[in-house]
């Protein structure tokens, strides 16, 4: 067993709950051993770092001053979340980087009787420990039911290869851990060409258009592929393709109709967990075609499925308008 | 101790007061506008009469004919022992004044140049200040003048016979040249033929002639001259001495073919069941068998069995080719043969590596079955390649309609190399008239800067431009196969800033080829080191002088041509490979060779063994004798650098010309010690 903090981060908490329930499924097996920082907060987003940037990295080190203090044994932070993973890696990076920052941040830090050392934890993402410290040869010998037939596209998004501080993925434009990952639990891992390009981000709220045209790219090319879904590693870029994608094919015209799952339900899957362990069926593509080809009887859907269902596009209301920006769904 | 060095400050080596003649130069105004000369000369000779300066001139070009007349005339008139030039950089004139006082009977080594040009005037604005640093550094080099020895080279015999190393056009070059004008010559090369590079191109720019037409001819003669003997599928192991007589160990692998008895008929090449991907001839992208000759026209004709590919060696069956050679040439016996060659000289020539794009992930190649490095390109258009010279995609049949060349892969770029590849513009420009030649496709060519310098490049740039091939200036942001519009299906799609039309562009192409850069080898900087030369930071081999002295090293009688020092084109490789044999051929005409008497030597009762010098020397001059539990320098091969010197916890090793007491009186000079009257010297004023 290995120690591990965890930093799970709001998503896990909401949107991305399957992510949660199949991390919480998966570490007992793989012997991952993950303690919940007490108290965290926020990690800032996307945005927080963009509008002010001392304040920012204050409620970041808050974080990485509370792990560092309940830290016993293990300095491993681990983020599932990319967005949590890169602001906790950035924020210790530059207050390693540049002394001053380091000192403005333990300066606010003070007011709550707390500091933190940067360097002295080790920030990384659940992918890289899965992939890195559980290992590949261990995760392939645990496999079940192994994913055969079920063709995958392997979708890192932005923020985990890059700007990668701490050198640790095999490149940043092409990396190929996931697809290895993937291929040890069995599945067709299709070659797919968009697995670090943009899933829109928060465009979906501010120029949905674009957002669309961005997402829009990627279940092309997954279909294009035909894959039978795409494994991410990020709730915003699940949340993104998952819950945009009919907004996506009522802009566009089209139809597609691939479940985005995360992949860690992909490994509970393989070490033999139900669909309903897994995180299953909160997806709003359903999953149950893709877990049919695997021989996995999908859950039975709830009254929040159907809740779910997409709106009549008539009866909608619009998005409020931005100054001087584009409107909202037409 | 201060006493005593200003006791010496007075005198020179034999107790006798120096005559020192000083020389301040004004270099046009190079010096004169920073630094008051006149000022200089004046006080050099007012204030430095008691270090023994008799006399201090200055004038407008010291280093003219009329100047170094000046110089030699007071040496006789004057009975002047020692002569400071205070000039420009040692690296400039050192050789020209000390050639002056070698001519007016002064032993060149008793005369310095102090440097005001490049280290006060050139830097310097203030003129006040910046004459005071003049004088400074004058009166150290005065203090240092005087404790100088009078020294006499070391000449060493030239053996005539002479080693390159690298069968490519450069190393054939060098080889020929020298081998025509009557010495021998050890042509060694790694592969199983001469001809690198070259050899695997269809057609070379700008004249398009065929590489392989103007090649062979030259690895023929190579071949066949009775000048030269050929050590293919050979390599370098180990080179000890120094100019004028190395002996370098070399390793003939096991071809596993008699020499004497193969007559090159190629049946057991037919007969070879096993197939493998030639990853050097073919790069990649064409077969050969495991006994094989990497190509028709090679030199020499015998062919190579590759041992960890032979289905005999491998299972323990098959001897297929030796049942089928008619004369009996294969020997599975075979061993590796290490001889040993004494020579004089050694040309390095053995080239570049490839850059393997597959680094350059965004652009796919390895991923997309269509992406092709220029390597790969330059076998696919060639006659004798794979496919006979049809320009198809991978599938092997499909004649492309698009195809998109990318300039600057892996050169120009931060990320990767620096350095501008120098050949890939005009290479490009060779792909792009070739496809359109051969299939009438339409060709982009994505480039960030057009680079056509030399002798009718710009020509051809401008006949290709002519011929319709589209040009797109910009670096490419990614090569995939994920298309999302029309048109694009099927395809390999160019995301591109277009920065002429400052948009996005999306070009969809059937077929994309890289230029990839030229990089040293893999390997280069080991063989720098087995032959005791240096790589720059890139990895290319530096060297003496980039403008002045481009094929010689910091090794006496080491050179360096082609590839090696940069990237280049064939002309500039062909000329860089008989320059280096112009360089040698001097060496060996010359009979002998005068070493630099600036050296180091250990003093031995002083030294302990600790052997801290041993790795430190980059000219592999210094050897530990186990019996007498000490060290040696090798005096040929030292160049005196000094760096043992430095090192020596004892103080064992002296550098003449740079001894301590040289070196201290310097910098009492330069701090302007010497000028206080010692209290305990009345004698001798």
């Amino acid at each position: 067993m290995s120690g591990y903090l965890l930093y799970p981060g709001c998503s896990l908490d909401t949107g991305a709950r399957a992510y949660d329930e199949s991390l919480h499924a998966i570490a007992g097996p793989l012997g991952l051993e993950l303690t919940e920082i007490d108290d965290w907060n926020c990690c800032g987003a996307t945005e927080y770092l963009g509008i002010n940037l001392i304040p920012a990295y204050a409620l970041i080190g808050r974080n990485l001053a509370l792990a560092a203090r309940q830290a016993n044994g293990s300095r491993t932070v681990v983020a599932p979340c990319s967005a949590c993973y890169l602001n906790l890696a950035k924020a210790d990076h530059y207050m390693r980087e540049r002394p001053i920052l380091g000192e403005r941040v333990n300066e606010a830090l003070a007011a709550g009787d707390l500091q933190y050392e940067p360097g002295s934890l080790e920030i990384r993402h659940l992918l890289d420990v899965i992939i890195n410290d559980v290992g590949l040869d261990e995760i392939k010998a645990r496999v079940k039911r192994p994913l055969s037939g079920l063709r995958v596209a392997p979708y890192l998004g932005c923020m985990v290869p890059r700007p990668d501080y701490e050198h640790r993925w095999s490149d940043h434009e092409h990396p190929i851990e996931l697809d290895r990952l993937l291929d040890a639990l069995g599945a067709e891992v299709i070659d797919f060409p968009l697995k670090t390009h943009c899933c829109g981000g928060h465009m979906t709220q501010i120029g949905p258009e674009t957002a669309y045209e961005l997402i829009r790219r990627l279940l092309h090319a997954a279909d294009q592929f035909k894959a039978d879904v795409i494994a991410t590693v990020c709730p915003m870029c699940q949340l993104n393709l998952d819950a945009y994608q009919g907004a996506t094919n009522r802009h566009f015209g089209t139809s597609y109709e691939i479940p985005i799952v995360f992949f860690t339900q992909l490994i509970g899957l393989a070490l033999g967990l139900d669909a309903d362990a897994a995180g299953f069926g909160r997806e709003m593509v359903s999953a149950r075609h893709a877990l049919g080809r695997v021989g996995v009887k999908p859950p039975p859907p709830t009254d929040a499925e159907a809740r779910r269902r997409p709106k009549k596009d008539r009866l909608s209301l619009p998005m409020p308008q931005m100054p001087g920006g584009e409107g909202g769904e037409p | 101790m201060n006493g005593a060095t200003n006791q010496a400050s007075s005198l020179s080596g034999n107790g006798k007061r120096p005559r020192i003649g000083v020389y301040v130069c004004h270099c046009g105004s190079n010096i004169a506008g920073t630094v008051d000369v006149a000022e200089v000369r004046e006080w050099a000779e007012k204030r430095l009469d008691r270090s023994g300066v008799v006399v201090a001139r200055d004038y407008k070009f010291m280093c003219s004919s009329l100047g170094q007349e000046l110089i030699e005339k007071d040496i006789k008139d004057l009975a002047l022992d020692r002569v400071v030039v205070a000039a420009c950089s040692p690296h400039l004139h050192e050789s020209t004044f000390r050639t002056a006082c070698r001519r007016a009977g002064l032993n060149p080594y008793l005369c310095e140049l102090a440097s005001i040009r490049e280290q006060v005037s050139w830097v310097h604005s203030d003129k006040v200040a910046a004459t005071d640093k003049a004088k400074a550094v004058l009166s150290g080099a005065v203090e240092r003048v005087a404790r100088n020895e009078p020294l006499e080279p070391q000449h060493v015999p030239v053996n005539p016979a002479t080693m390159v190393v690298g069968g490519g056009i450069a190393g054939i070059q060098a080889a020929l040249e020298i081998a025509d004008a009557g010495y021998h010559v050890y042509l060694v090369e790694r592969d199983p033929s001469i001809g690198g590079h070259m050899a695997q191109f269809d057609k070379t720019f700008p004249t398009l002639d065929c590489a392989a037409c103007i090649l062979t001819p030259r690895m023929v003669s190579a071949g066949t001259h009775p000048n030269i003997t050929l050590l293919t599928w050979s390599e370098v192991e180990k080179v000890d001495g120094y100019v004028g007589s190395f002996s370098v160990t070399v390793r003939k692998k096991a071809r596993y073919v008699k020499t004497a008895l193969c007559t090159g008929c190629g049946v057991c090449q037919e007969k070879c069941p096993k197939k493998v991907i030639d990853e050097v001839y073919e790069a990649g992208l064409g077969y050969r068998k495991a006994i094989f000759t990497p190509f028709p026209q090679a030199v020499p004709k015998y062919p190579v069995l590759d041992r960890s590919n032979c289905t005999y060696f491998q299972r323990g069956k098959c001897k297929a080719c030796e049942k089928f050679c008619p004369t009996g040439a294969i020997d599975f016996e075979q061993q590796d043969e290490v001889v040993t060659l004494e020579v004089g000289n050694i040309v390095l020539a053995t080239g570049y590596d490839l850059f393997d794009p597959r680094r350059v992930t965004q652009y796919g190649y390895g991923r997309l079955a269509n992406v092709f490095s220029s390597l790969e390109f330059e076998r696919l258009t060639n006659s004798a390649g794979p496919t006979h010279g049809e320009i198809v995609l991978r599938d092997g049949v499909t004649k492309p309609s698009t195809v998109g060349i990318v300039h600057c892969v892996g050169s120009r770029d931060r990320n990767f190399n620096n350095y501008c590849s120098a050949i890939c513009c005009m290479q490009s420009l060779k792909f792009a008239h070739l496809v359109k030649e051969r299939t009438g496709a339409t060709v982009y060519n994505f480039y960030i800067d057009m680079r056509t310098p030399a002798k009718a490049y710009d020509e051809f740039y401008q006949r290709v431009l002519e011929e319709g091939t589209l040009f797109v200036r910009g670096k490419v942001a990614e090569v995939t196969d994920a298309a999302r519009l029309a048109g694009e299906n099927g395809k390999l799609i160019i995301q591109v800033e277009d920065t002429l039309a400052g948009k996005q562009r999306r070009i969809p192409v059937d077929m994309v080829v890289l230029s990839a850069a030229l990089e040293p080898r893999h390997d280069a900087a080991d063989v720098a080191k087995r032959f005791g030369i240096s790589c720059s930071h890139d990895g290319w081999f530096i060297e003496k002088h980039p403008k002045l002295d481009p094929v010689a090293t910091m090794t006496e009688g080491i050179f360096i041509a082609g590839c090696v020092t940069g990237p280049k084109d064939i002309p500039a490789t062909v000329a860089q490979g008989a320059a280096a044999a112009a360089r040698v051929l001097g060496h060996i005409q010359r009979r002998e060779i005068a070493l630099e008497p600036i050296r180091a030597s250990v003093i031995e009762e002083r030294c302990s063994g600790c052997r801290i010098c041993n790795d430190l020397c980059p000219f592999n001059a210094i050897t530990y004798i186990e019996e007498r539990a000490v060290t040696e320098i090798n005096p040929a091969l030292c160049q005196g650098c000094g760096t043992c010197v430095a090192a020596c916890p004892a103080g064992a090793i002296a550098g003449t010309g740079f001894s301590n007491e040289q070196i201290l009186a310097q910098i009492d000079g330069l701090l302007l010690r010497n000028l206080e009257v010692p209290a305990a010297e009345p004698a001798l004023v």
